[in-house]
């Protein structure tokens, strides 16, 4: 039996299934990371003082330049597909993955160096809601790179047998990594600038 | 992604290398101001104003919110709404007058220290 409307859009809400799916997903996300800014900002707020200048800001400018530019990837690797180019989508994708991975490996620098000084969550309020803010995200960025790894391996089998459904599917993709991309554009400078 | 046809997509390729290259100037600038060292409200501003415009140039240009379907639209206000509720309740919280506040003996020299 065949799911419908996964590459036909729905008559009554002009979406694909999925599209409207990742969409409320999506929606769900903004909720549960309002939760932990909203909660920053009563720690904050509530705080006599607040430290400033902990964090690497290179480093986490480095971050953002890497998770734009991851972005910019993406959304070539979805337009290659759209130009029916496997071949340009597969290095765009690759590309994207890539990407992640240096990300983690800065963001497990930055941890390491700040467990070596014994500044772990425990430490002070500021490193406590650091370390969730960006656990969180970084949690985020695996399960993209997990979805991005299967796309580019055995999902990839996809684009041969029903290549709009393939094309969807990074689609659906790109808007998970693009939702990554912009919570961190807000993590950036609430947690190492301001 | 509405676009189906390729030609429409071609062009749209243009586009998104140039809101790439925004966003690296814009986070730039952004870590510039931070250099300037301003008074933390104005630099609070600031950030999020550049954040803001940054975050809205993801969701229009690479997320295509700019050309979506009503439903996506209607969920995403329905999110926006409780997304605001969410951020004003610091604010509710630390403007709550109702009550007598709570006077803790030890910030007023110690007098009952130890009890």
């Amino acid at each position: 039996m065949n799911i419908p409307h996964v590459i036909e859009a729905r008559p009554d809400t002009g979406l694909t299934n999925g599209k409207l799916g990742v969409w409320l997903f999506l929606a769900s996300e903004v909720m549960l990371f309002g939760a932990l800014f909203s909660t920053y900002i009563i720690l904050r707020t509530g705080s006599v003082e607040w430290p400033h200048g902990e964090l690497n800001v290179w480093l986490g400018m480095a971050n953002t330049f890497i998770l734009i530019g991851s972005s910019v990837t993406m959304v070539m690797a979805w337009v290659s597909l759209k130009q029916k180019d496997f071949g340009k989508h597969r290095i765009y994708l690759i590309l994207t993955f890539a990407l992640a991975a240096i990300f983690l490996v800065n963001k497990y620098f930055e941890y390491a160096d700040h467990f070596r000084r014994g500044e772990g969550p425990w430490h002070t309020t500021f490193l406590a809601i650091y370390f969730t803010l960006t656990g969180l995200h970084g949690i985020h960025i695996l399960g993209g790179m997990v979805v991005m790894g299967y796309l580019i391996g055995p999902g990839a089998r996809l684009w041969h047998k029903q290549p709009e459904q393939f094309t969807n599917r990074i689609e659906y993709t790109g808007l998970y990594w693009h939702f990554v991309d912009l919570v961190w554009i807000f993590l950036f400078p609430v947690l190492y600038l301001l | 992604m509405q676009s189906d046809h390729s030609e429409d997509v071609g062009k749209s390729v243009r586009r998104y290398w140039m809101i790439g290259a925004a966003l690296y100037v814009f986070t730039i600038i952004t870590v510039a101001v931070n250099q300037v060292h301003l008074a933390i409200p104005l630099a609070v501003t600031v950030a999020l104003i550049i954040a803001c415009a940054k975050g809205g140039m993801v969701a229009s240009v690479f997320m295509h919110l700019s050309h979506e379907k009503t439903w996506i639209y209607g969920a995403l206000l329905l999110t926006v709404v409780f997304f605001v509720v969410l951020m004003a309740l610091p604010i509710l919280t630390t403007s709550d007058t109702f009550g007598k506040p709570i006077v803790y003996p030890a910030a007023h020299g110690g007098e009952h220290a130890g009890h």
